[in-house]
């Protein structure tokens, strides 16, 4: 399945902003997170978003859906 | 006195008479300092219906107990007064070190009433303070008024001071510190323009005794530890400041999009983002007074039409000049947002008012012969010229300068105007975010996301994770938020601590810096009595009910797509629930037991 990877702030170097990627049918987001070597300590309390709905380590992927991982960071 | 110095100076511009005064302990005890203290002192000495821009109303400067000790990012100081964009009570926060400087100078706060005749500032070193003529700085803009005010008092001085947009009584004028620190929103620079008083200048050089030093300094290191712990306050603000939330509100689906009229997702965010910032503009982050979290901004432009050097954009202004407008310029944002800094105005106002205006021109709301220049979404030219005419009043600008509810009902549609209570709203689409929207209508001065920050657990997680389409356990979580809030804006500390500490360390400073005995739920109780005050103060002053609402558009128009498609906020929901746990009556007015509970009148 196709899914396009989001990643934003500091997750970005050495990786990339936005990609297609190509994983097989019933990954988790800690699955594509251990592909892209982010720990999920460095994710305690970061963002993950699943076309922009919260999701979390345990969610498992669809084909198309749109993933962003954000690394603990926030504003106001 | 520990924690407080105890003493106030009183400083009437029409006669010229300048006393200094003991603090009431009582007062300090119940409303804490800074935004609780100045409020105190304000409803206490001046009428709730008196007009904003008037010699009745007053300007209180006002600091907290631990402004200008080693407290975590315990740099920040309050003015108080009656907000001349919407009427009501208007404590208008800043950093720097203008507050600090003050207490070093040996006052706690100033109280500014009356009106000069003629422009002045008022210098203030150590005890000796003096109201001197400023005809020559009248004019001037915040960079040249803080220079010539420096050369002409100390080069070490800290200057607050206002702009031309505060001299020509735009009713969004800030109080400028420091250069690029503001007192920002309801229009504080106004009421200071209307008195003819351009700016203060301190030099202090005192110290503030603390009343336990070895429990402050374990409080302070227990507090600065989990600081520098936290990933959010130890790295992530210095690194992409405030504005790495556009990419987060954009990927949640709430950065709202022109005027909030379409769904809040904006295609090119990423070039007006904090990663796109950090990447191509950012020279350093910088912090305020004692703060290890560093989430300002130095921003350089190095060239092209919009070529400047500045502080900010933060994230309320880039979204405001940016998705707000269909701006994915960020060079032409950050021009806006240096003339904001240098003319001395809100960018939330000013940006939203101009989205109002684009919105209605766009609709033929207003007649093409009403504005000299065309005023269209995306156009990266009008928004920096509108920016400079408003602050000097000049054609459409004087429209603009009133605030998008007074120049939508000019043209008889105010529900273009997307505020609450006449101020304008900030980056957050409550129909992404139910708990916003209830923060939004029952915010003591309207339109605001830092009076109970509930972007904070609906969308970044912190400090837990809800559901932002929720409605339930809303009016709880944002009662907690908001007297949170009220006890760490009095207390003088920066609210963005309040990512990685909370009451108990918040509480343990105040209590080690003043001697102060009270517990930790004493301290939040003391957040609860600051904002019942500010809220019978709007009561008296002629609101109610009625005005606890949210712009028609936002409970009425569902979200147009995006991961919220299809929602409204659901405040009718909330609203009833939350005035209940507040101890209001159904009209939102405090019970009598309420008020006894909490002993005010």
């Amino acid at each position: 399945m196709i899914l396009t990877v989001k990643l934003f702030a500091n997750l970005r170097q050495g990786r990339f902003k936005v990609r297609d990627m190509d994983f097989s049918e019933g990954t988790t987001v800690q699955q594509v997170m251990e592909y892209l070597s982010i720990s999920k300590k460095e994710m305690a309390i970061g963002i993950i978003f699943i076309n922009g709905k919260r999701a979390n380590f345990d969610s498992v992927l669809e084909d198309n859906d749109t993933l962003a991982i954000f690394p603990p960071v926030a504003g106001g | 006195m520990f924690g407080w110095i105890g003493k106030v100076l009183r400083i009437d511009l029409s006669s010229g008479t300048i006393k200094t005064e003991d603090l009431k302990k009582d007062d300090l005890r119940n409303y804490i300092g800074a935004r609780g203290l100045g409020t105190k002192i304000f409803t206490d000495e001046v009428d709730a219906k008196v007009e904003p821009l008037s010699v009745e109303n007053k300007i209180i400067y006002m600091t907290g107990p631990v402004t200008g000790t080693a407290a975590s990012s315990g740099g920040r100081f309050n003015v108080v007064t009656k907000g001349p964009l919407n009427g009501t009570i208007a404590a208008s926060n800043s950093g720097g070190s203008f507050g600090p400087e003050l207490k070093f100078a040996g006052y706690d706060g100033i109280i500014i009433e009356g009106k000069s005749a003629k422009p002045v500032y008022i210098s203030i070193n150590n005890d000796e303070v003096e109201i001197r003529d400023a005809s020559e700085i009248w004019g001037k803009d915040v960079v040249q008024t803080t220079d010539m005010i420096k050369a002409e008092t100390d080069d070490e001085a800290k200057v607050s001071c206002i702009g031309p947009a505060g001299e020509n009584l735009v009713k969004f004028a800030c109080i400028m510190n420091e250069y690029n620190r503001a007192a920002g929103r309801s229009g504080v620079g106004a009421v200071m323009g209307f008195k003819n008083l351009k700016g203060i200048a301190v030099r202090g050089s005192g110290g503030i005794k603390v009343a336990d030093p070895d429990g402050f300094m374990q409080a302070i290191v227990d507090a600065r530890s989990k600081l520098k712990a936290h990933p959010v306050t130890g790295q992530g603000l210095a690194a992409y400041g405030t504005n790495v939330l556009v990419n987060i509100l954009n990927a949640h689906g709430g950065l709202p999009v022109k005027n909030f009229s379409e769904a809040a997702i904006f295609p090119n965010a990423e070039k007006i983002s904090g990663e796109y910032q950090a990447e191509k503009y950012l020279v350093r982050n910088k912090g305020c007074f004692g703060c290890p979290i560093g989430c300002g901004r130095v921003t350089k432009i190095s060239k092209g039409k919009y070529k400047g050097f500045g502080e900010g954009p933060e994230y309320e202004a880039t979204w405001v000049f940016g998705a707000n407008l269909n701006i994915d310029d960020f060079e032409a944002v950050s021009k806006a947002n240096f003339l904001c800094n240098e003319l001395g105005m809100d960018p939330i106002t000013l940006g939203g008012t101009i989205s109002c205006a684009v919105e209605m021109y766009e609709k033929h709301l207003i007649p093409e012969d009403d504005v000299e220049t065309q005023l269209r979404w995306g156009d990266t030219d009008m928004l920096v010229e509108m920016t400079r005419k408003t602050a000097y009043r000049e054609g459409f600008g004087d429209k603009l300068a009133e605030g998008s509810y007074r120049l939508a009902e000019s043209y008889g549609h105010p529900e273009f105007s997307m505020t609450v209570k006449k101020q304008e709203l900030p980056a957050y689409d409550p129909r992404g975010q139910q708990g916003i929207g209830l923060e939004y209508a029952t915010s003591n001065r309207g339109g605001c996301h830092v009076r109970g920050y509930m972007t904070s657990p609906e969308v970044l997680g912190i400090p837990v994770v809800v559901d932002p389409d929720a409605t339930e356990g809303k009016p709880e979580l944002l009662k907690i938020f908001q007297d949170l809030t009220g006890l760490c804006d009095s207390a003088g500390i920066c609210l963005f601590t309040t990512f990685a500490i909370g009451l108990p360390e918040i509480s343990e400073q105040v209590r080690t810096a003043t001697g102060l005995k009270l517990t930790d739920e004493e301290f939040l109780l003391a957040g609860e009595r600051i904002w019942n005050l500010e809220r019978l103060f709007n009561l008296n002053a002629g609101f109610s009910k009625d005005d606890d609402i949210l712009p028609p558009r936002l409970v009425e128009v569902p979200m147009a797509d995006g991961p919220h498609k299809g929602r409204v906020t659901e405040l009718d929901k909330m609203l009833p629930h939350y005035y209940e746990i507040r101890g209001w009556d159904e009209n939102g007015v405090p019970t009598g037991e309420k008020k006894s509970e909490l002993g005010i009148s």
